[in-house]
């Protein structure tokens, strides 16, 4: 991490209501760290319907290692797959839950 | 979980052919069922029309015993030659340039009798009787002299300044007449590194002396010993590399060879797994050309497999014929999204998506990898090859430019559109022969690689009249060349610029397939723009965007693309990021050789940050990337009459084929493509306007 990021809830905010999309400097930014974290315990979509469902996994970093399946949620919209991942990274990164209201 | 792979010989025939199909199943599979299905959409998004087959009758249909079938990873030089056997003393000298340190045992050379290898990078010779091994480690990336001895005295191993010997005496060069290098005659302890003048000596009369600074294309190294005793490379290693003389005085290896005797070896290399058949199918007369597979099935589970193979007919049955963009394919070939980079997700904007497929390779390295990787030792992975089971060139693959262009085969349908097949490969093979009684070619959604012989048969098609129309993104790209021994085998160098992910090493820009320079044809000389009106511009894979429809679109000669289209907004919906231009997008350049007439009918821009103009078209590293600031993040669609009374129709995005499912192939993408078909496949010429009014019209 280059700059002292913060846990800033408008850009959660922002991004729950636009995961793909334009957005502010300052979510690219986070984004950015999001998504640049170590593949090791790195958040991804397993596809489990063709028709397109999909349920969030973890990579493990370690070739020939199975996924761990993150929990039994199953998603039908991309949006909610990129809001559940960002939750997420959020604790994972600043270490607490994003409030509820944001929720 | 899938619990099969699999693979043909060949991935396109004609009435008449015999495709053999090679299966290897997980322990437990005791038995599968095999069919024959055509195939037009290759994708089951609750968005289109779902995966569509038709079952065919096939004498193949039925039911077949399930075995597993072994993978020899790695590639090697292998010799077998009655020379070689019966020499009790011997001596093996050769250059290695190790690229990885590893406790895995690697191999440098061996027969029956002995294995000179290197452990943690420390060189050693195991026999029978007894190890001997240097202390130090051999330097990584750097030449280092080796020889192996074994007379009367004993055994000695040197490598630089050290050296080592031992009393024991072995039993000599080889009971069998086998000698490998870089890996052991039974597989499994590959090298990474490169290897240069492998010579073997009977006291001070030289056996052999393999050169490998000739014949760079072949998988056949000669001898230039007394007894021929050449070698077989097994899994293609990389030839044409700078060997131990290489100082850069050169670039191209065919100038002086004699600092390219040198091939890179890498334990990771893959080229055929040379499974058996399984089951064959001897190609009917009667059968219509289009996309074809084995459908396999497993009882009590879910996974169905498909074999693809790409139908010609005997002779045109269309004027138009679809190029299955098979180069591409095996480009990305197994491409792994899981384990990658960290900025894996960077470059798509999102999270990334994985099919299970992508877990069955996680599980199964040995089934290679794709040209967008790097081998273990951190070179590039610059050789593919379709002999192999390739879990992305399926239906229902992710980011697929196989499975997405089942979106065109199933607009084909829809649209009711005659259309013929045929593959890269076809094309590389026979040339502008291949499209002999063709008016129309249509490419894929995502031609990106292509070899000198394909794009010149085009070039070749289209100056005596015929019709071009690309339907793809980010086409034209690459240089690769395919293997003039080894159908299926393309070798790729990723030279000078580009979008990549590795870099060539310096002074092997040159393919040893052909002697090309590699790289992308934009720095070849010829740049996309100059075929198709378009070349790559930006990529993201966030959101698409539709087009708008620009006044050039108003010129008489592009009324027939919009007959029907009252729409100025083209391409607002897809499955592919919701519109018809993304993923990446091509732009109309004249300086680039867009023709000066061009008509830029439509343009598509608005995307979000994450569509970033393509590095070449960055000067110097600058904040200028993203759409929002940088006016090159953009699709141009575009149309122009050629000399010879053919025409081009370029779309410039990778998406766009997955919008033409909008509205049941009857969205304004769907109506523009069908109309330049339909005009293309008119006879009517087109008239190639006066330079002077193409600028006035452009101007507007």
């Amino acid at each position: 991490m280059c700059w002292p990021l913060h846990p800033d809830l408008a850009l959660a905010a922002e991004f729950r209501a636009c995961p793909l999309g334009h957005h502010s400097p300052a979510l690219q930014r986070l984004l950015r760290v999001f998504r640049t974290l170590p593949v090791a315990g790195k958040h991804a979509a397993l596809r489990v319907d063709d028709r397109r469902a999909w349920v969030i996994v973890r990579f493990n970093g370690v070739k020939g290692q199975p996924l761990e399946r993150v929990s039994d949620d199953v998603f039908n919209d991309w949006n909610a797959v990129e809001w559940a991942v960002f939750r997420l990274r959020w604790r994972q990164v600043f270490g607490a839950d994003l409030p509820e209201e944001i929720v | 979980m899938r619990q099969l792979a699999s693979y043909a010989d060949r991935i396109s025939a004609k009435p008449g052919d015999r495709v053999g199909f090679k299966v290897s199943c997980d322990p437990g599979v005791a038995a599968y069922r095999a069919d024959l299905v055509r195939l037009w959409c290759l994708d089951d998004h609750r968005d289109g029309p779902g995966l569509q087959t038709e079952a065919v009758v096939a004498a193949f249909a039925g039911d077949y015993p399930g075995r597993s079938q072994p993978v020899r990873l790695g590639s090697a030089m292998e010799v077998r030659h009655p020379g070689l056997a019966g020499h009790s003393w011997f001596s093996l000298t050769l250059s290695v340039f190790p690229t990885l340190h590893s406790a895995a045992v690697q191999v440098i050379a061996a027969t029956d009798l002995w294995q000179m290898r290197l452990v943690d990078g420390r060189l050693d010779c195991v026999t029978a009787v007894g190890r001997l091994a240097l202390e130090d480690p051999l330097p990584l990336n750097r030449w280092t002299e080796v020889a192996l001895t074994l007379d009367s005295e004993g055994l000695m191993l040197r490598a630089g300044g050290q050296q080592a010997s031992a009393l024991f005496v072995p039993d000599g060069l080889s009971e069998d007449d086998v000698l490998f290098l870089a890996d052991a005659p039974e597989g499994g302890a590959g090298f990474f590194g490169k290897l240069a003048r492998p010579r073997l000596w009977s006291g001070a009369e030289c056996l052999a002396t393999w050169d490998f600074s000739s014949r760079m294309g072949s998988i056949t190294v000669p001898d230039r010993g007394p007894q021929a005793m050449h070698g077989r490379l097994i899994n293609m290693p990389l030839r044409a590399v700078t060997g131990p003389d290489w100082d850069g005085s050169a670039q191209d290896w065919r100038v002086r060879p004699e600092h390219y005797d040198a091939i890179h070896f890498h334990a990771d290399d893959l080229a055929d797994c040379g499974w058996q058949d399984d089951f064959a199918w001897e190609v009917p007369p009667s059968l219509p050309s289009g996309l074809y597979a084995a459908r396999l099935r497993i009882e009590g589970s879910d996974l169905t497999e498909y074999i693809p193979v790409w139908l010609r007919p005997a002779r045109p049955e269309a004027r138009a014929v679809f190029l299955a963009s098979s180069a591409t394919y095996m480009a990305y070939a197994n491409y792994r999204v899981m384990n990658r980079s960290n900025l894996y997700e960077m470059y798509l904007g999102q999270v990334p998506e994985l099919v299970p497929d992508d877990l069955y390779l996680n599980l199964h390295p040995e089934l290679g990898d794709s040209l967008y990787t790097t081998h273990a030792d951190g070179s590039g992975m610059a050789i593919s090859s379709r002999h192999r089971p390739i879990l992305n060139m399926r239906p229902n693959a992710a980011l697929s430019a196989f499975a997405d262009d089942g979106w065109i085969l199933a607009f084909l349908r829809a649209q009711q559109i005659g259309c013929d097949v045929l593959t890269d490969e076809d094309l590389d093979r026979e040339g502008v022969a291949a499209l002999d009684g063709y008016d129309l070619v249509l490419t894929g959604n995502h031609p990106e690689y292509v070899s000198t012989r394909m794009w010149d048969a085009l070039v070749a098609h289209l100056d005596r009249g015929g019709r071009l129309i690309y339907l793809g993104g980010n086409g034209f790209y690459w240089r690769v060349a395919f293997h003039t021994e080894m159908p299926g085998v393309i070798e790729l160098r990723r030279a000078e610029d580009g979008s990549r992910p590795w870099d060539m090493e310096p002074g092997a820009y040159y393919h040893a397939f052909t002697g090309e320079y590699g790289g992308m044809w934009r720095r070849v000389g010829r740049p996309p723009q100059r075929l198709l009106g378009v070349g790559f511009s930006a990529s993201g894979f966030d959101l698409s965007r539709p087009y708008d429809r620009l006044p050039a679109a108003d010129d008489p000669r592009a009324a027939f693309l919009f007959e029907g289209v009252p729409e100025t907004v083209i391409g607002a919906a897809g499955i592919a990021g919701g519109g018809a231009a993304g993923q990446e997008i091509d732009r109309h350049d004249e300086a680039l050789g867009s023709p000066p007439h061009a008509l830029i009918v439509a343009r598509a821009t608005g995307h979000t940050e994450e569509m970033m103009v393509t590095k070449e078209d960055m000067p110097a590293a600058n904040y200028m990337i993203g759409a929002p600031v940088n006016p090159l993040c953009r699709a141009d669609m575009v149309f122009f009459e050629t000399g010879a009374g053919g025409a081009v129709f370029s779309t410039g995005s990778i998406a766009w084929a997955a919008s033409l499912p909008v509205a049941a192939f009857d969205g304004p993408t769907a109506r523009i493509t069908a109309n330049a078909i339909r005009r293309f496949l008119d006879p009517t010429p087109f008239v190639l306007p006066g330079a002077g009014g193409a600028r006035k019209v452009a101007q507007k």
